[in-house]
């Protein structure tokens, strides 16, 4: 069986020792100890296990490690810069975007490839981007309110 | 020493409950607090004391009145450092009770919120705890940790005036240190208590609502950061030295048996076990994916049982009905004949409610690992009940619950979903026969299948109402849904309620409120129908047949911030109000419809909630707590339901079963009524009885279709 001997992850290049059949999501969780990327569904339906890939927010659940290769991956540890928080992490903190916060790092992913792509979003961009991401403790309200305050506050830029 | 487990007196959902777990008696001599902790004080609450003054709570049933076993509710320990370190058996599934219970440790204690660190739900570590349901962790736990918390302040006030000889009047604790006010001397927590073993009970000296500085303020979530980063281990982010995968052979349907069983593809496969132990049969591999692929290898067969689908449920569950009232129930209300009034001007109605199992689909969901060190058991699961599941785990391998430690991570939310421990008992048998400790995580589809479910139910109304406006009479049947929240506040001289248990055909359990929901959609709206049968204005009417001082409150609440009786928008647009009582909280829910009746679509468009629970610990979460609640609660109204058929369950995915998502979101207004001169009652709960009803009745409103099935839409409403 083929085998994955690098990945590509939060700006460095990490040894493993993966099938190239396994999803992304489980050699990042259980080979490299990056566990914010979550399970919820592995059908694509949950968004909890949305990582960035060369900036595009992607299902790691139906992601096969093989089909990866050289590509760069941003997962939800890869966001915090000599210890700064992303404008978008500090804003679901001071709103208090979430509950159990399960749903909580692919939410932030997803809202960080949206505002890379769109700095203003407008609520319809945000609800269409965000559709395919559950929050079952029902947030939704707020991780609106975070991402427009993190536009607002990064100025529109990032 | 073993005695039945006595669960919590309000805990209404007994029957769908594993609770014949031995109640854990623990030996308060043996244990060596300042072992674990070093020197400091420490201070305990007997739980004796705790259930004396939760009798006052009434709602008390056969075999709970008796006295629990002395047991310890809650402990605290300062330390040298001036660390404080409360340990509570309760569990944080994002209710954020870690947050809620650290403020009222800060209020009394008078230390900042940073110095405070909560140990939760390890059986090891903290005192045992029935479980963290029915809305009782801010009756009950937070008035334990309030009267710890200002105990311990009193000691370390005694403490100062013994080291000064000053008379303890004049000393007073503030920001971690006792201060003299004369002499303006002062000591630190951590160095009063240095070199000390000190322990004492508790008595009452707790800080009246009204004075509170940091319990009723919205301090952010504890550890939010940890959540935002992706620091934060659940359950299935543990790992253990040599972790191994594994996986459980899922019966064909639900009751089936095997009849044959080819394991050998998979015993081939390199590094893989598989385990057969009767009708269990799962496998463990050094990865998810080999542990998948071992399980699809095997080869077996299943007897099963022709069992009824979901079209024949409601036809089931009344003509199965056993008609039996649980014995020691206080549901069943006899009519009161005494104030029967001439039929004239009466108005009749009968209805039938319905309701469809949904399902809770935490977004974590079931999963453990477990860890045998020769014979002592370790298992992390998201649960509700540790010490439930820790008596599973013994009972399952017959071996003393001393021998099993459970320890419970910030949980990926529960919902009432997570009581019982299937995912940690199947870990430890494929742990202890692949002989390395082994993760189980569930997927998705065995989470909506082989969890349990809230129940199906048919509701069955009778009343009258006299012209004016006067309900003369309401007689109210459930069929299996459940008692909770099923006893009207409205005034009613001539009223029956009952609640008849019923053969359920899928494995049903505690939700959010539970049967309080369905309760509550079938009563406000026949409410809601006999106003319009008079004519009367829905919120107008329910003020007329209500006396209860703190459900007029939320209505008038709501309605005002709502702007109840103002036009509609337009004439695709309704308005629904409905309020509701339960788990010691009153709400009431005003909400507005726009009904598409070409493509049969409700979009819910704007919902105001007045929500009062006493006093507010802490707001900002509470208003989270009531808008989830909504937006879960609009999910069972409007499109869940679990569909079946032969013991299958037809739409175990998120692609089939739809949950409420982003564009679902309305634009939501919590008003907070609070009531400082109230004791606090928990909220995770009844904020999610009201929406259903205010929505079928802003439906209606809208349409003039009354709909009386959950879920409602898009169901009758395509023309
Ligand atoms: S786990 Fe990947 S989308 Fe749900
Ligand atoms: S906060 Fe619990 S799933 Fe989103």
């Amino acid at each position: 069986m083929p085998k994955v001997t690098e990945l590509h992850v939060n700006g460095k290049t990490l040894g493993v020792d993966a099938d190239s059949e396994r999803s992304l999501l489980s050699v990042l969780r259980d080979d490299l100890d990056l566990t914010g990327a979550k399970y919820g569904c592995g059908e694509g339906q949950c968004g909890a296990c949305t990582v960035l890939i060369e900036g595009t927010p992607t299902h790691s659940c139906l992601t096969q490690v093989g089909k990866v290769g050289q590509k760069k991956i941003i997962t939800i540890e890869g966001l915090e810069q000599h210890g700064r928080l992303h404008p978008l992490q500090e804003a679901f903190l001071e709103i208090g975007a979430m509950q159990c916060a399960y749903c909580t790092a692919g939410m932030v992913m997803s809202g960080v490839a949206l505002l890379r792509r769109t700095p203003n979003p407008s609520r319809e961009d945000i609800v269409r981007s965000m559709e395919g991401n559950i929050c079952r403790c029902g947030t939704y309200p707020r991780i609106i309110a975070a991402i427009q305050r993190a536009a607002a506050t990064s100025g529109g830029a990032k | 020493m073993k005695a039945p487990l006595l669960l919590d007196s309000s805990f209404e959902a007994e029957r769908y409950e594993l609770h014949a777990a031995p109640v854990y008696h623990f030996d308060l001599a043996r244990r060596d607090f300042f072992k674990v902790l070093g020197s400091g004080v420490v201070v305990l609450l007997l739980i004796e004391e705790v259930a004396a003054q939760e009798s006052g709570g009434g709602r008390r049933r056969g075999g709970f009145g008796q006295r629990r076993p002395q047991e310890l509710g809650a402990w605290l320990h300062i330390g040298e450092d001036g660390q404080v370190t409360v340990f509570t058996g309760k569990v944080e599934v994002g209710q954020n009770i870690r947050t809620s219970l650290t403020q009222v440790v800060a209020e009394e204690l008078r230390v900042p919120i940073s110095s405070i660190r909560l140990t939760m739900a390890d059986t090891e570590l903290t005192p045992y705890d029935a479980g963290t349901f029915g809305s009782r962790t801010t009756p009950d736990m937070a008035a334990q940790l309030r009267k710890v918390s200002a105990t311990a302040r009193e000691v370390l006030i005694d403490l100062a005036a013994a080291l000064w000889q000053a008379d303890r009047k004049s000393l007073a604790a503030t920001s971690g240190k006792i201060v003299h006010s004369e002499t303006k001397q002062s000591v630190g927590f951590g160095e009063l208590t240095s070199g000390r073993k000190l322990t004492k009970t508790v008595a009452d000296n707790t800080t009246p609502a009204v004075e509170w500085k940091v319990a009723g303020t919205p301090v952010p979530k504890i550890d939010g950061r940890d959540f935002v980063t992706g620091k934060h281990k659940y359950t299935p982010d543990v790992q253990v030295p040599g972790m191994q995968h594994g996986k459980v052979l899922r019966p064909a349907a639900f009751g089936a048996t095997l009849a044959s069983l080819d394991a050998k593809p998979a015993e081939a496969m390199p590094g893989v076990t598989v385990v057969r132990d009767g009708e269990f049969v799962g496998v463990t591999a050094p990865n998810e994916h080999l542990a998948a692929q071992a399980i699809a290898a095997i080869r077996a067969e299943w007897k099963t049982a022709p069992q009824i689908s979901d079209s024949e449920l409601f036809d089931h569950l009344k003509g199965k009905s056993a008609d039996v009232q649980r014995s020691g129930d206080s549901i069943a209300q006899k009519p009161d004949s005494s104030e029967d009034k001439p039929p004239a001007a009466e108005h009749k109605l009968q209805q039938t409610y319905t309701v469809a199992y949904v399902a809770h689909a935490p977004l974590e969901p079931r999963a453990a690992v477990a860890e045998w060190k020769e014979d002592q058991l370790t298992v992390w699961t998201g649960t509700q009940r540790p010490f439930g599941v820790r008596s599973e785990l013994a009972q399952a391998f017959r071996i003393p619950e001393e021998r099993v430690r459970v320890i419970v991570p910030d949980t990926g939310s529960g919902y009432g979903g997570k009581h019982t421990g299937e995912a940690a008992v199947e870990a430890a048998r494929l742990a202890r026969a692949a002989q390395k400790p082994v993760k189980l995580v569930w997927t998705r589809e065995e989470e909506f299948t082989w969890a349990y479910f809230r129940p199906a139910g048919v509701i069955e109304i009778t009343s009258s109402v006299e012209d004016d406006g006067t309900i003369t009479a309401w007689e109210f049947h459930n069929y299996n849904s459940g008692g909770s929240g099923i006893r009207a506040l409205y005034h009613i001289p001539n009223q029956k309620t009952e609640f008849h248990q019923a053969h359920s055909p899928l494995r049903q359990g505690s939700y959010r409120a539970l049967a309080s929901t369905a309760n509550h959609f079938a009563r406000e709206s026949h409410i809601d129908e006999l106003a319009r049968l008079v004519k009367l204005d829905p919120l107008g009417f329910r003020l007329k047949n209500l006396q209860d001082a703190r459900l007029r409150a939320v209505l008038e609440a709501a309605a005002k911030t709502f702007g109840w009786g103002k036009n509609k928008p337009s004439p695709d647009h309704g308005f629904g109000v409905a309020g509701g009582f339960e788990k010691g909280a009153y709400v009431a829910t005003c909400a507005e419809v726009a009904v598409d009746r070409v493509g049969g679509t409700v979009k819910v468009v704007r919902v105001v909630q007045a929500f009062e629970c006493g006093a507010v610990l802490n707001p900002d979460h509470l208003k989270n707590q009531n808008e989830g609640a909504i937006l879960m609660g609009m999910g069972g109204a409007l499109f869940e339901a679990v569909r079946f058929d032969n013991g299958k369950i037809l739409n175990p995915r998120f692609s089939r079963y739809r949950v409420p998502r982003f564009s679902d979101s309305p634009e939501i207004e919590v008003v907070l009524l609070d009531r400082k001169d109230l004791p606090s009652t928990g909220a995770g709960e009844t904020p999610i009885v009201g929406i259903a009803p205010a929505l079928g009745n802003a439906i209606c409103d809208a349409t003039g279709v009354r709909l009386r099935s959950l879920p409602m839409a898009p169901k009758a409403l395509k023309i």
